[in-house]
């Protein structure tokens, strides 16, 4: 099922003495569960639950014309934050399509720019297409391990000293489990929680620490699956499902991360544009009746004709039935509409709800967050 | 259970006279995941060998059931309606999926436990 050129966090060795699944994840080789997705979904929205996120790009990127460089390339506006605070962001290319979605960190000494795995290596040729000679961009995946821990527990349950001075979307230098560490009260689940960067020699140690210390209270190791289904939950939109480059950041609901007075950005033309006509399409939440999971690709139909696609869909164990996110041309749907998805190539109700379809312990649910 | 066969497609199934009992293998539901729903047929139809009868759904996707052999349902597993997550905790016990009246004779491909096993660690 894995690619053999799939490649390996540092805790792979982990993954597999826990039982975990592994599948070919953005050319990583990751865990979907260890023992249940169900199990490690109700861990990270009632206790707390540890994952591997390593795969993710991570850049650290330092030279003084840094912050007017980054503030050029993305969507939201970095002067709104200081140093100790991270921002969701969207890249986007000169027609406003959405290139990834990533987490910029103003730090001490640097600035750090998280991005999905599967655009680790175009994001950096993006970024250093668009970087002036006075700014150097290296690629510190590698080198630096990510895990998230989750849930309304985190911050009782994370050995670590500090943690109520993090704000959300802050971070500082502390110690997890008496390991040097970078924490960030971030996250993809729409739980309270912290995300935690460390050398990738301490990273097993670490991990570990974090298991062995919330166990008795419920804290279990959590996979893919558990991550889909928590984000999706909280309609945290993933990259590759939700938008692409032929998504605009209005058309997939993200144009509050948008900020047209901030100066000139790449894409910014385009976006204003967008923002003067209205979208032409809009993602919207459905639910569906228990066994009728809309995958990706699934139509929606409305008044018997097509009237758009879903983007993700799972079940929602916490909730007790299936979830979507549909991309539908506007004018949408209003809340309690009554639609129809495809499902196993059949046609099954649907109902159009709010999104999130579940608000999680995460500090500002208006500022969606991203790991 | 040394009377257990199987299929390629991750069925089992055991046979007592004429009465075969069918579910899905150990293997196939560590595939799936987590199983939330199955769409299975009403009794009394009759299945040919090889026909699909129904469809599991885990969080990962659906997948389609076959008939290991031809023969008339006579009784379905009720308890999967309420319980689907009995395919991922017992496969071979109270996971039962179908029984049917056997046909006519059993397909001469139906594997043995080391058989099947080479097929699932392919």
């Amino acid at each position: 099922m894995t690619g053999s050129a799939a490649r390996r966090t540092p805790l792979y060795g982990r993954h597999v003495a826990l039982g975990g699944r592994l599948v070919d994840f953005g050319g990583w080789e990751l865990p979907q569960q260890y023992t249940s997705i169900r199990e490690e979904h109700l861990a990270v929205r009632k206790v707390a639950a540890l994952f591997d996120i390593s795969h993710m790009g991570r850049f650290r990127v330092t030279g003084h014309d840094t912050f007017d460089f980054l503030q050029r390339l993305v969507t939201n506006d970095l002067a709104r934050i200081a140093k100790g605070h991270a921002q969701y962001n969207l890249f986007c290319n000169e027609e406003g399509g959405v290139i990834d979605d990533l987490v910029v960190y103003w730090g001490e000494d640097a600035f750090f720019v998280v991005v999905n795995a599967s655009n680790r290596e175009r994001d950096l040729g993006w970024m250093r297409e668009h970087a002036p000679s006075t700014v150097e961009i290296e690629d510190r995946t590698f080198e630096l391990s990510l895990v998230a821990f989750q849930g309304p527990r985190a911050e009782e349950l994370l050995p670590a000293t500090g943690l109520s001075d993090i704000p959300y979307f802050g971070f500082h230098d502390g110690e997890v489990a008496g390991i040097k560490t970078m924490i960030s009260r971030t996250g993809y689940t729409g739980e309270d929680g912290f995300e935690v960067f460390v050398d990738s020699a301490s990273v097993g140690d670490l991990w570990d620490s974090v298991l062995e210390a919330g166990r008795p209270a419920g804290v279990l190791p959590a996979g893919l699956g558990a991550r889909d289904a928590t984000r999706l939950e909280a309609a945290l939109r993933l990259y590759g499902s939700d938008m692409d480059e032929t998504v605009n950041p209005y058309e997939a609901g993200l144009g509050w991360t948008v900020k047209l007075d901030k100066g000139d950005f790449v894409g910014r033309d385009a976006l204003a544009k967008v923002r003067e006509d209205g979208p032409r399409r809009t993602l919207i939440g459905l639910r569906t009746e228990p066994g009728s999971i809309a995958r990706h690709g699934a139509a929606v139909i409305a008044r018997g004709r097509r009237a758009g696609v879903v983007t993700s869909g799972t079940h929602s164990f916490f909730l007790g039935y299936p979830i979507a996110l549909a991309m539908v041309e506007v004018p949408s749907f209003r809340v309690g509409d009554k639609v129809a998805v495809e499902v196993r190539g059949r046609e099954a109700p649907a109902e159009v709800v709010k999104l999130p379809f579940y608000r999680g312990s995460a500090r500002s649910a208006s500022a969606a967050s991203k790991s | 259970m040394a009377d257990r066969r199987y299929t390629k497609s991750h069925e089992w199934l055991t046979v007592e006279g004429k009465n075969v009992t069918v579910g899905i293998t150990d293997f196939a539901q560590a595939q799936l995941g987590d199983v939330v729903f199955l769409e299975l047929p009403a009794p009394g139809r009759k299945l040919s060998a090889g026909e699909t009868f129904g469809v599991v759904e885990s969080v990962k996707a659906a997948s389609d059931l076959y008939s290991p052999i031809g023969g008339r349902i006579t009784a379905v597993n009720e308890k999967l309606k309420e319980h689907p997550e009995l395919i991922n905790s017992d496969p071979y016990g109270d996971g039962w999926i179908l029984k049917l009246e056997l046909t006519g004779e059993l397909p001469g491909d139906l594997l043995d436990e080391a058989a099947y096993k080479k097929v699932a660690e392919a």
